[in-house]
């Protein structure tokens, strides 16, 4: 509930959102929770934790690999789980879990839930997890309050947009391009194509996301929706400065914080 | 068993479906409405049939192995010699058939994942045929363990792209194939080479490798005036098992057994027999048995045989198994170089690693039959792709 009515607040304040992706357990879980701390004081709106998965088919080489430095310091649910519970003691920023569909299937669709919804999470983003296999998921979670985030890509069509938009939860995550997450140079006006078509049948909040990596970007595209997503950029950042936390914290910081300003 | 799977989800039972990233639904209808198009068409059954006949070889021999049924002592056993089929292995019936689609969508380009490279030769072949560009993923490390087929991809003009993530191999490949699908969906095909994956893949891939069991039907029928009383196949993700296994499906009195590749061991976590240890997951698309661990991590697979290599299974597989109808077992990579050894020995016929699972499991299986009882196994392939890797294990042995 609390991310759509966040995204809804906004967009009455004529304020965009900014919705930051990071890989729970990269490069541990002691660093997650402070880069959350710091990434909302920064100004993020919404945070994707990552629940890293061995086979991330929806993910670039950079959420891949960031997946893999996780998985090799044993970041599990139950973890990550307990990490979202020290982070609610100290902030209420909407949190949103991204992962893909066996690791909840495996530890249980309705133990996920209700173990999410007492640590503190807002909902749930499962890109292999298309309107046509959500159902199970859909009906335990419409009793929780929690938020199945639904996709949408440029190439979905009326049909699929209208079926989705009906279902459509806390927002649609918008694909800005066919292909995996990952940094990228251009865009197509086929972006705001698929925007118009989406208002045609909700209005519930948009988040534009895949590829956005600089300030520049994210200002051009935050006008076509109400909310960018930027992932592996933050988590390029991670990478580069595995070793050094004040180094990565400051660098993320900064980033998220030059994101913010070009939205505003 | 007699209605007609998957139901119009996609789904075997329980299992199967549509578990793809948004990107791909539309790609994935496409395919399907393109596929129940051609399925009614005569003039596309036509030309499978003209490909089936004078390319592939068809229909490949069912050979009565008398001296090895005589050594075993017990049923007679008969092979189907898919190993005789153009580029060795039963893996260009399915290439064939998913071109002649491709044709029909008006792809320009076909993308595959493979594994031992059987599938990979199969579509970089079709790809020559029929004028495809085409692209196919391996895996480091199965692109060290099939130097030969490498090699045959790219002399057929393809580019075989190696996978430095994971595990390697089958898995990681499939991933890789699957992102470059994402990303240039509009003008590429992407050609699975198994019963695995997204509706309507497993449906499709099945229905092109049938043609394995409907020929044996019509061959034992003539040969031996009856159907057999085994089949015997090996699985990886399953595609020969399943063409041999489907058309047999409702005929009760056939028994069929499926062997996984058992590794060291099951014992050992180094095995890829998913239907006998694994749990039921979600892996490429698909809801199947799977090798994972607590977390729903997706485990490594091991085996001898690459083709083998592979931690899911196509979800009809799991439909017979929690059916009943399919019994699946596996045998350990020791025991699959015996039967390697075994076939050659006795027949002159040198087996693909992956086959040779299916050849030894009838060291197990023909003590417990009679005389005048009758075996089929799938030879899914021949064995030259698998000279290095038997020379590395047991050379000084022989």
């Amino acid at each position: 509930m609390r991310i759509e009515q966040n995204l809804r607040y906004l967009r009455e304040k004529r304020k965009k959102g900014l919705i930051i992706y990071i890989t729970a357990g990269d490069p541990d879980l002691e660093t997650t929770e402070k880069l959350v701390y710091t990434i909302a004081e920064a100004g993020a709106d919404v945070i994707e934790l990552g629940i890293p998965f061995s086979d991330p088919l929806a993910d670039g080489v950079t959420i891949q690999q960031a997946s893999q430095r996780a998985l090799e310091k044993n970041a599990n649910i139950p973890k990550i789980l307990a990490t979202v519970k020290k982070i609610r003691k100290k902030i209420s920023i909407p949190l949103a879990l991204m992962t893909y569909y066996n690791p909840v299937y495996c530890y249980g669709l309705e133990r996920f839930t209700r173990d999410s919804q007492k640590a503190g999470v807002d909902g749930f983003i499962i890109p292999d997890l298309p309107l046509e296999e959500s159902e199970d998921l859909r009906n335990i979670i419409n009793k929780s309050g929690l938020a199945l985030i639904s996709f949408l890509a440029p190439n979905s069509t009326l049909e699929r947009i209208k079926a989705v938009a009906q279902k459509a939860q806390g927002f649609i995550y918008c694909v800005s391009v066919t292909g995996v997450t990952g940094t990228r140079e251009n865009f197509t006006p086929q972006i705001l194509e698929m925007i118009e078509k989406i208002r045609l049948y909700t209005d519930i909040p948009l988040a534009i996301g895949f590829g956005i990596s600089s300030p520049e970007q994210a200002q051009k595209i935050v006008k076509y929706a109400d909310a960018i997503i930027v992932g592996s950029a933050i988590v390029k950042l991670i990478e580069d400065s595995q070793k050094n936390l004040p180094i990565i914290l400051s660098q993320v910081n900064n980033f998220v914080r030059s994101l913010k300003e070009a939205i505003t | 068993m007699n209605k007609t799977l998957p139901d119009n989800r996609g789904y075997f039972g329980k299992f199967g479906g549509k578990y793809v990233p948004e990107t791909l639904m539309p790609a994935i209808t496409e395919l399907e409405m393109a596929y129940q198009e051609a399925k009614k068409s005569p003039e596309f059954r036509k030309k499978l049939d003209y490909y089936y006949r004078n390319y592939i070889g068809r229909p490949s021999l069912l050979y009565y192995a008398r001296r090895l049924s005589e050594k075993l002592g017990g049923a007679k056993i008969y092979l189907k010699r898919e190993d005789l089929n153009h580029t060795g292995a039963h893996k260009i019936n399915n290439a064939i058939g998913q071109a002649l689609l491709a044709q029909q969508m008006g792809k320009k380009r076909i993308i595959a994942e493979t594994g031992a490279g059987q599938h990979g030769v199969a579509t970089a072949t079709i790809a020559a045929l029929f004028d495809f560009s085409c692209a196919v993923y391996m895996g480091e490390l199965d692109i060290k363990r099939q130097a030969l087929n490498v090699f045959r991809m790219k002399l057929l003009g393809t580019e075989v792209i190696p996978i430095k993530s994971g595990s390697k191999t089958l898995k990681d490949a499939v991933n890789e194939a699957i992102r470059d699908w994402v990303s240039n969906v509009k003008d590429t095909y992407y050609l699975i080479g198994s019963v695995v994956g997204p509706h309507p893949y497993p449906m499709i891939v099945r229905d092109f490798q049938s043609v394995i069991g409907e020929e044996t039907k019509e061959q034992i029928l003539a040969e031996e005036g009856r159907l057999p009383d085994y089949l015997v196949a090996c699985v990886g993700g399953g595609s020969n098992s399943i063409g041999l296994f489907y058309p047999f499906k409702d005929d009760l009195e056939v028994k069929m057994y499926g062997v996984e590749a058992g590794g060291i061991g099951l014992h050992s976590q180094k095995h890829a027999a998913s239907l006998e240890a694994g749990r039921i997951g979600i892996l490429h698309g698909a809801k199947s048995y799977v090798l994972q661990d607590k977390d729903g991590q997706i485990r490594e697979a091991y085996s001898i045989s690459a083709g083998l290599d592979y931690p899911g299974v196509g979800p009809e597989h799991s439909y017979f198994k929690e059916a009943g109808r399919v019994k699946y077992v596996s045998v350990t990579d020791e025991e699959a170089l015996e039967g390697f050894k075994l076939l050659a020995q006795t027949e002159g016929i040198i087996p693909a690693l992956e086959s040779a699972h299916a050849l030894a499991y009838l060291l197990k299986l023909i003590p417990q039959t009679k005389k005048e009882e009758v075996v089929v196994v799938c030879l899914s392939g021949r064995g030259d792709k698998d000279s290095e890797v038997a020379i590395d294990r047991w050379e000084a042995k022989l």
